[in-house]
């Protein structure tokens, strides 16, 4: 396993976990745009984007595009969140040029007028479904509640609002702002011919300009809110409530993670023995989310509406058990082995650890083997973990729960 | 592509089978037990699922909770499920913890406790997790679909019924597993990273002498056309059809399952190119192979806004009807590119490849070969390919929508 890291001429950078023993590789481009780049009345262009980003270039048709992807034989998608988009796919090592050709000609998408209204059906049928499913967008409305006029409060998908009103000018200049070289990283993994990559690499993005793209990096000042929602057709209540946890680029991440599975991992944890497996609710759990400035430290309960009170104030009482039942050495270890095996064996695929780096890169600009992942979890100490138990008792925090009937 | 493929017998006659893939850090297994829905006695529908739920609740040396604590000191990645003819239990680790991680396993097989004192919890989960599909629409729609198409005992859902739920007691468990729990017909199979020597000598020890009644087998399974609309108060209907196709001991699967390729393996597939790129009618809409015993159906969803529901449905059906015009030479060229490559990624996986060899033992009794099954796919012809959907069209169809309106759709009796 080898790291490699260059810069072309653009300011693309070009990285690289190569595995010569592996079966496949994967690349994937990684933008550093999301929904937190947008502009409040843009919300969901990116994206929109990237569902454009399939339809065609310049000299092919989206049939083209979507007929080769299959030519090659790759396993290949795409996927927005609040900071990144990324496009990737799988090939086999033959295809490897094959397969950059058509992933860097994607960059540089038609955006055609015709395209884009079909396209925009197919969002408006993706937002409709997620509308329909639990928990009913209650996600949305926390990050809302807790970020407010942070540029993390936009919703990924936009609203059906904004999404019918984007026009296809304003998404080509987002477009040219955001899939700058300089605002763009190139990863793969597996077998790869690393020289190989970044000479076709080099060929076939050398007309493509830097375009300085900032993010606005915003402490956010957390807001404390309690919100029901009712959803009648629901027959479950779902109660999700964020608090504040360490950013992406915090070592304290590792503690927080540890403590999300002591707490609340889907099993063998305090929430599991406590409300999952004697009955009490279908689900039950705790876990962080990480952005670049900022994290959440999240838990989410589900289950039957009569039964709800008293489970929530069951999750409240274990949250907030910091001094009176401290974590043991026993919870941290297990812990420690579930993370660190999980990790190992989801790390065989190559397609998996594309993201690992990937991620790692664009945001910390930093390269980790998973035995350097897996020593920052086995350094965490039983009083690092205990003091953030603790500090959990006193947050701020935004509770949305949605459900059948009103006021929980 | 290097393949070595080990099958054994136990001294009680139940299969082991073994994968070698020495390049991978893990090893991962699957134990296939013939114990499905399909035997659960009609007024206790969703015992297999609370016997496989208080197996794990206390087994051999370890109580409920040391299960869950050995596994996660271990660090094994495991599911359990049912389905109408199984019992399946599937475990994935670093292979140097392989004999500790098979030792749970067994006991959860064989030396269940069945503490009285957590049937009631095991019951409240059951219960809870059956209320929660509700809340599932798409979900949902399959359950019915499978119940409207494979009738009371085939069409049976893992989850259960409420009354069955509510009435099954800790005898019924027990008798459950006493009764289908059972090395005949039992497969163990394993990939990864393991020595096939000391995994044989582990597996006698620990499942050798287990021994159980004569396993029967199942009648033949008919699917039964017809259509059904549960009224529901979404934005979306979700639609699910399901028509007759050859089923996996076939041997003509790979011509159906082909077909079901050009319809929706890939971004270019028909189905995809239809119904999603042309008209932007849905988000998702897809085609899969499906066998239950000896009967085979292609099953196929899509969901959509209510007002566009009539159209989506009718151009999937247009768009699987277009079969019959051939398939073109490039369509086949893709859908071999794709199968060659999923062959060989099979290889990173050794959960996915377990799961596999255990699946194809119980369809099949053997296991087949990536070269075997490269041939077999290379040997597809456009002609092939029609002369297969000329000899097997889609009949006997199924519908179930789930939405506010019903959709009219007259091949249901065709």
């Amino acid at each position: 396993m080898q790291f490699r890291s260059e810069k072309l001429s653009n300011g693309l950078e070009v990285i690289a976990e190569v595995n010569p023993e592996a079966f496949s590789l994967s690349l994937g481009y990684f933008v550093k745009t999301g929904s937190r780049d947008e502009a409040p009345e843009m919300a969901g262009v990116s994206h929109f984007l990237e569902h454009m980003m399939f339809k065609g270039t310049a000299r092919r048709t989206a049939e083209d595009v979507n007929q080769e992807l299959d030519d090659l034989g790759s396993q290949s998608n795409a996927y927005t969140s609040e900071e990144q988009t990324v496009y990737y796919m799988s090939v086999l090592p033959e295809f490897q040029h094959a397969a950059l050709d058509l992933l860097s000609d994607m960059m540089r998408p038609a955006l055609r007028d015709e395209d884009f209204q079909t396209e925009r059906q197919v969002i408006l049928e993706e937002i409709a479904m997620y509308d329909d499913q639990p928990p009913y967008g209650a996600m949305e409305r926390a990050m809302e509640g807790y970020f407010r006029d942070h540029p993390l409060a936009r919703r990924v998908l936009g609203t059906r609002e904004t999404v019918s009103e984007l026009d296809p000018k304003a998404m080509r200049a987002y477009h040219q702002a955001r899939y700058a070289p300089d605002n763009l990283t190139l990863v793969a993994s597996g077998a790869v011919d690393f020289e190989q990559l970044l000479k076709s690499a080099e060929a076939m993005t050398t007309q493509w300009k830097p375009s300085q793209a900032k993010r606005q990096l915003v402490t956010p000042t957390y807001c404390s809110d309690k919100l029901s929602m009712v959803h009648p057709p629901a027959t479950q209540q779902y109660t999700l409530q964020y608090s504040p946890g360490p950013s992406y680029c915090d070592d304290a991440r590792y503690i927080a993670r540890i403590l999300g599975t002591i707490i609340g991992d889907d099993s063998g944890s305090r929430l599991f023995w406590e409300l999952v497996d004697t009955g009490m609710a279908e689900t039950a759990a705790t876990f962080t989310q990480e952005f670049q400035e900022c994290g959440l430290f999240c838990a989410f309960l589900a289950c039957a509406p009569e039964q709800h009170d008293e489970n929530w104030e069951i999750i409240q009482d274990i949250l907030g058990q910091g001094r009176d039942v401290p974590i043991t050495e026993l919870e941290l270890e297990l812990a420690k082995n579930k993370i660190c095996s999980g990790m190992i064996l989801g790390s065989e695929r190559p397609s998996n650890r594309l993201f690992s780096i990937g991620n790692a890169w664009t945001i910390r600009r930093k390269y980790e083997t998973i035995q350097d992942a897996s020593e920052h979890y086995r350094q965490v100490t039983l009083e690092e973990v205990q003091r953030a138990f603790e500090a959990l008792a006193n947050t701020t925090s935004v509770l949305v729960s949605v459900g059948p009937e009103a006021e929980i | 592509m290097q393949q070595k493929v080990f099958e054994h017998r136990l001294s009680n006659g139940m299969v082991v089978l073994g994968e070698s893939m020495p390049w991978l850090e893990s090893v991962a297994f699957s134990l296939l037990l013939p114990a499905g829905t399909r035997n659960e006695p009609s007024d206790r529908l969703g015992l297999a699922g609370m016997t496989l739920e208080m197996c794990q609740r206390g087994a051999g040396p370890y109580s409920s909770r040391d299960v869950v604590e050995r596994l996660d000191f271990l660090g094994v990645d495991r599911s359990s499920s049912v389905t109408t003819f199984h019992t399946s239990m599937s475990m994935a680790a670093m292979s140097r913890v392989l004999e500790p991680t098979l030792e749970v396993a067994a006991a959860i097989v064989l030396e269940p406790h069945f503490p009285e004192d957590e049937l009631e919890e095991a019951r409240q989960s059951a219960l809870l997790e059956l209320a929660s599909i509700d809340d599932d629409p798409a979900q949902k729609c399959f359950k019915e679909l499978k119940r409207l198409r494979f009738g009371d005992v085939f069409g049976r859902s893992s989850l259960g019924s409420e009354s069955g739920l509510k009435e099954t007691t800790l005898e019924d468990c027990k008798e459950f597993h006493r009764n289908h729990y059972n090395p005949d017909r039992s497969i163990l199979s394993l990939a990864g990273n393991f020595d096939w020597d000391r995994f044989l000598v582990i597996a006698e020890g620990l499942f050798g002498s287990w021994k159980g009644p004569a396993y029967i087998g199942p009648t033949s399974v008919l699917s039964i056309p017809g259509n059904s609309h549960l009224p529901h108060d979404s934005q979306q209907t979700h639609i699910a059809l399901a028509y007759d196709a050859v089923p996996y001991n076939h041997p003509e699967y790979y011509q159906g399952r082909g077909l079901v390729g050009i319809l929706s393996d890939g971004m270019s597939s028909r189905l995809f190119a239809e119904v999603r790129e042309k008209r932007g009618l849905v988000y998702s809409v897809s085609a899969s192979a499906h066998s239950l015993h000896d009967c085979g159906s292609v099953l196929c969803y899509a969901g959509t806004t209510a007002p566009r529901a009539q159209e989506t449905l009718d151009v999937t059906v247009q768009t699987i009807r277009s079969l019959e015009n051939g398939i073109d030479p490039a369509e086949l060229k893709r859908l071999k590119a794709r199968v060659r490559t999923a062959l060989v990624m099979e290889q990173e996986s050794s959960s996915s490849r377990s799961s596999q060899m255990a699946h194809d033992w119980a369809y099949l009794g053997r296991v087949p070969s990536r070269q075997e099954l490269l041939q077999t796919i290379e040997a597809l012809t456009c002609e092939s390919l029609l002369n297969h959907y000329q000899n097997h069209p889609p009949r006997r169809w199924s519908l179930v929508t789930i939405g506010p309106d019903s959709l009219e759709f007259s091949d249901a009796v065709s």
